[in-house]
C-alpha cells in the first residue's frame, strides 16, 4: 500500500508542478514540452485508478497529436513572445486572487463532501474485475453497444473539426506555375513546333 | 496511507485552478490560453475517471474517452483558427483580436 502511495504522490506532485510551469513558463516550447510532461504523469494517475485504455489513449492521442500540433505551430509562428509577456505582472493579482478563491471553494467542496448513501444505485455497467475482463474489452462493450450513438456523434465532431481545419488553412496561393498533365497531353505538334522560312544571313 | 477517491479529487481541483490561473496571467498569449484549456479539460477527465472507478461504473470511463475526443478536435479548430490569424496580422496577441467590431 505504501508503494502505492509513493507512485501516487509521485505522479500528483509531477503532475501539478509541471501544470504550473506550462502557465509560468516564459518560453511557449517549454510550455508545451511540460504539458507533454503533465500529460504522461496523468496517464500513470489513469493506470493507478485501473483505466488503462484511457491512459494509452491520453498517450497516443493526446502527446502523440494535439501536444505536437501545439508544438508544430509554436515553432512555425513567427511570434515575439517577450512582447506577449508584457503586462504579465498587472494580471497577477487578479489571477492570484480568482485562483485562490476558486481552490479554497473546491478544497471544501473536495474535504467535506459525503456520497448520500440514499443516491448510490447499482452501477449501470459495473466494472468487470480485471481476471475476467480487460478494461479495454469492457469498454469497448459498452461503447460499442448501449453508447453507440454517442460513439458516432465523436466520429462526427472529429470529421467536422478536420473539414474545418483544413478549410481554415488551405489557401491558394496566386503565381505558383504548377504542372498541369492534361494541359501538356493536348499540345499537338500544330501548337507546339512551328516551321519558319528563315532568309539567308538575317535570322528571324 | 489509503488512496482514495478524495485524492484523486484534490489532484484534479489544483489542475483545474492552475488552468483558469493560466487563463487570466496569459491574457495576451492564445497559445498558452489554449494550453490552459487542455489542463482544464485533463482535470476533468481526471474527475471523471476517479468516480468511475470509486463507484464501480464504467460509464464514466465511456464519457471520459468523449471528452477526450472534444479536446482533441477544440485543439486543432483552435489552432487552424490561430494560424489563420496569424497570416492575416501578423501577430496572436489577444487585444489585436477586434477584426469583427463592427
Amino acid at each position: 500500500m505504501t508503494v502505492t502511495a509513493a507512485f501516487f504522490y509521485l505522479f500528483a506532485t509531477i503532475t501539478i508542478a509541471s501544470g504550473f510551469m506550462v502557465i509560468a513558463s516564459r518560453n511557449p516550447v517549454q510550455s508545451v514540452l511540460f504539458l507533454i510532461l503533465a500529460f504522461v504523469n496523468a496517464a500513470g494517475l489513469f493506470l493507478m485508478m485501473g483505466a488503462e485504455f484511457l491512459a494509452m489513449i491520453l498517450v497516443i492521442v493526446y502527446v502523440g497529436a494535439v501536444a505536437v500540433l501545439f508544438l508544430f505551430v509554436v515553432m512555425m509562428l513567427d511570434v515575439d513572445f517577450a512582447a506577449l509577456r508584457q503586462g504579465f505582472l498587472q494580471y497577477l493579482p487578479f489571477g492570484a486572487l480568482i485562483g485562490i478563491v476558486l481552490l479554497i471553494e473546491l478544497i471544501f467542496v473536495v474535504s467535506a463532501y459525503v456520497i448520500d448513501p440514499g443516491l448510490i444505485r447499482a452501477p449501470a455497467v459495473p466494472i468487470p474485475a480485471p481476471d475476467v475482463m480487460t478494461n479495454t474489452e469492457a469498454l469497448g462493450q459498452v461503447l460499442y453497444t448501449r453508447y453507440f450513438y454517442f460513439f458516432q456523434a465523436a466520429g462526427l465532431i472529429l470529421l467536422v473539426a478536420m473539414i474545418g481545419a483544413i478549410v481554415l488553412t488551405l489557401r491558394e496561393r496566386v503565381g505558383v506555375r504548377r504542372q498541369n498533365i492534361s494541359m501538356q497531353n493536348a499540345r499537338t505538334q500544330e501548337t507546339a513546333v512551328q516551321v519558319r522560312k528563315v532568309p539567308f544571313r538575317q535570322g528571324i | 496511507m489509503v488512496i482514495g477517491l478524495g485524492h484523486y479529487l484534490t489532484v484534479a481541483a489544483v489542475l483545474f485552478t492552475l488552468g483558469v490561473f493560466g487563463i487570466f496571467i496569459n491574457r495576451k498569449n492564445v497559445i498558452v490560453i489554449l494550453m490552459s484549456i487542455e489542463l482544464i479539460l485533463l482535470s476533468v477527465n481526471i474527475n471523471m475517471v476517479a468516480f468511475s472507478t470509486h463507484l464501480n461504473d464504467i460509464v464514466g470511463q465511456v464519457f471520459a474517452l468523449l471528452i477526450l475526443t472534444v479536446a482533441a478536435a477544440e485543439a486543432a479548430i483552435g489552432l487552424a483558427i490561430l494560424v489563420v490569424f496569424f497570416r492575416n496580422r501578423g501577430s496572436i496577441a489577444v487585444e489585436d483580436v477586434n477584426m469583427m467590431r463592427g
